[in-house]
């Protein structure tokens, strides 16, 4: 019991650090890539290259005025960043890091907790996600600031729902199983799930975009309409939490679309290449080849987010809600009923 | 009547299907974004790295000296005549017994101002110095927060013998010879029929 308690905490802690050093570090590669593709160098001032950077964005962050407004429910001010913070790190619970480790006989899962609702769990906590986004617009008492946080929560609400759609149709096809452990397993021997799912990873991925509020979809913090958006308001470490949960959220967005389309630390010929280096299944390297291929996955769809905000400009509000309502839900039905036709001529479903 | 030939008419076409599902011309966009992935950059590391000035290049002024040491400023006042901005003013003194090694003849500045911010770096005041005294160099003035600060004197404009400052990229022979054609010789009047006759170019 111990042991197993032991076991937990240190993965908690190793999550936390790993989310929030990446987070910290996707601030500066943000920054760098931008500057790449504006034939820019990007910062370069602090530290080796400007490695040192998010340390001192950090530093600036925590030593800056904190201003709460007077005329702002103080209460629902300082839970706003909280909750938002919050919700950002414990998506990352139902996530599978890498292949289970066998020490002395026991099996470790590389995952805080293996729950058969993964997928559900998924969706909630980001459809929580959006309260500390609302409840931080609202206390704020500023227009600007309201008009971010109902933009935001609408924008939410709509693309909720395409993007769920999108995931029965993926459940479907992989087996029915709702834990992310099994999908990633159900991805082990055969294809990647975006092969037979490839509308569904599109629409899945631009919800995702619209779910952590990333360019084009970053009207609730539009800087030219809305001054800051819902952090209008926000100072100091408030302010920075809620910068910085954004990026985890873009952390989590990529390794759950790597972990449900791209196969999470699965990788072709994998079994091959493991026989050939002569490495057990169930040891610590085919754990660490696993994760390390899991986290490329999530630089590449990490760069992509990236990519795309510095190449599409905004939406204007009505085009998002067009684009959500009249073009995601449709096509995520049609995919959904697409995906039943196709996995009962594959025999894989039955009446 | 047909004014210009420009005249383009408007198309209302109507979007065929790929242009509504904009993909295609999502991924267009991103693929010209992806290019100045590999396009170098033209930015400087301004600190680190400087671009190269010219070297006859107008910048902060310098008073020079002779190879003794002296300062070959007389005050002659013909740099101030000459500043189209105004910008140089300056008090004369009398070289007293004993200062031979630190003025050259028996007048000098006693100060000498230029206000940095008048200055519009023309080069006119090395053009009209008879006694080869004053000089710009491709040094730049310095940033100050004052505008006070911006006025130079003699401390920091007359160059120090153990920091010279080389001039020899501005006073090249053929400046030297430019000098000496008789319609510019700067202390008598400007004649036109004088020059055209004296200039050999």
């Amino acid at each position: 019991m111990t042991a197993f308690i032991i076991y937990k905490a240190i993965m908690c802690v190793g999550i936390f650090v790993l989310l929030l050093a990446s987070a910290a570090y996707a601030t500066l590669w943000e920054r760098k890539f931008a500057a790449f593709l504006q034939d820019r160098k990007g910062p370069s001032r602090a530290g080796w290259g400007g490695l040192l950077q998010p340390v001192a964005d950090g530093v600036k962050m925590f030593m800056k005025e904190e201003i709460i407004p007077n005329v702002s429910n103080r209460a629902l001010f300082i839970l706003g960043p909280s909750l938002f913070m919050v919700t950002a790190v414990i998506t990352s619970a139902v996530v599978p890091w890498a292949k289970p480790v066998i020490i002395g006989g026991q099996t470790y899962d590389l995952q805080i907790t293996d729950i058969n609702i993964g997928v559900i769990y998924l969706l909630g906590v980001a459809s929580i996600g959006v309260y500390g986004i609302m409840i931080g617009g609202w206390s704020s008492n500023n227009k600007f600031a309201l008009l971010g946080a109902v933009r935001a929560s609408s924008q939410m609400i709509s693309y909720e729902i395409p993007m769920g759609i999108a995931l029965i149709a993926l459940i479907i096809s992989s087996g029915g199983s709702l834990s992310l452990k099994s999908i990633v397993e159900g991805q082990d021997a055969g294809l990647a799930n975006i092969v037979w799912q490839p509308l569904g990873f599109l629409i899945f991925f631009i919800c995702a975009l619209a779910e952590t509020n990333r360019a084009p979809f970053d009207l609730p913090e539009c800087e030219t309409e809305l001054v800051g958006g819902y952090h209008t308001e926000y100072s100091s470490m408030k302010l920075g939490l809620y910068l910085f949960a954004e990026y985890i959220n873009m952390f989590i967005s990529s390794a759950v679309i790597a972990t449900l389309y791209f196969g999470g630390y699965n990788f072709p010929f994998a079994h091959e290449i493991y026989a050939k280096l002569g490495l057990a299944e169930g040891s610590a390297m085919v754990s660490l080849i696993g994760f390390g291929v899991l986290l490329a996955k999530i630089f590449g769809f990490i760069c992509l987010f990236m990519w795309i905000r510095w190449t599409l400009p905004r939406f204007r509000y009505d085009q998002l809600m067009n684009l959500g309502w009249k073009t995601l839900l449709p096509l995520s039905l049609f995919n959904l009923a697409a995906t039943v036709v196709v996995e009962y001529i594959r025999g894989n479903i039955h009446f | 009547m047909q004014l210009t030939n420009r005249k383009v008419v408007v198309s209302n076409k109507e979007q065929s299907l790929a242009e509504r599902m904009y993909l295609p011309a999502i991924a267009k966009g991103m693929m010209i974004t992806a290019s100045h992935l590999f396009k170098k950059s033209p930015t400087i590391n301004y600190p680190d790295v400087k671009r190269p000035i010219a070297t006859v290049y107008r910048g902060q002024h310098v008073l020079k000296r002779d190879d003794n040491g002296a300062e070959r400023c007389t005050s002659c006042g013909m740099c101030a005549v000459a500043c189209p901005a105004e910008a140089i003013t300056m008090t004369s003194g009398e070289r007293k017994k004993g200062e031979e090694h630190l003025y050259r003849e028996e007048k000098y500045a006693a100060t000498y101002e230029i206000d940095m911010l008048r200055c519009i770096f023309c080069g006119l005041c090395e053009e009209a110095c008879p006694k080869e005294a004053i000089f710009l160099t491709d040094r730049l003035v310095d940033a100050q927060f004052e505008r006070k600060d911006f006025i130079y004197g003699k401390d920091k404009l007359v160059e120090k013998m153990d920091a010279r400052i080389d001039v020899s990229k501005r006073q090249t022979p053929e400046v030297l010879a430019f000098k000496k054609v008789e319609g510019l010789k700067h202390n008598e009047l400007f004649d036109a029929k004088k020059l055209n006759k004296g200039h050999k170019h």
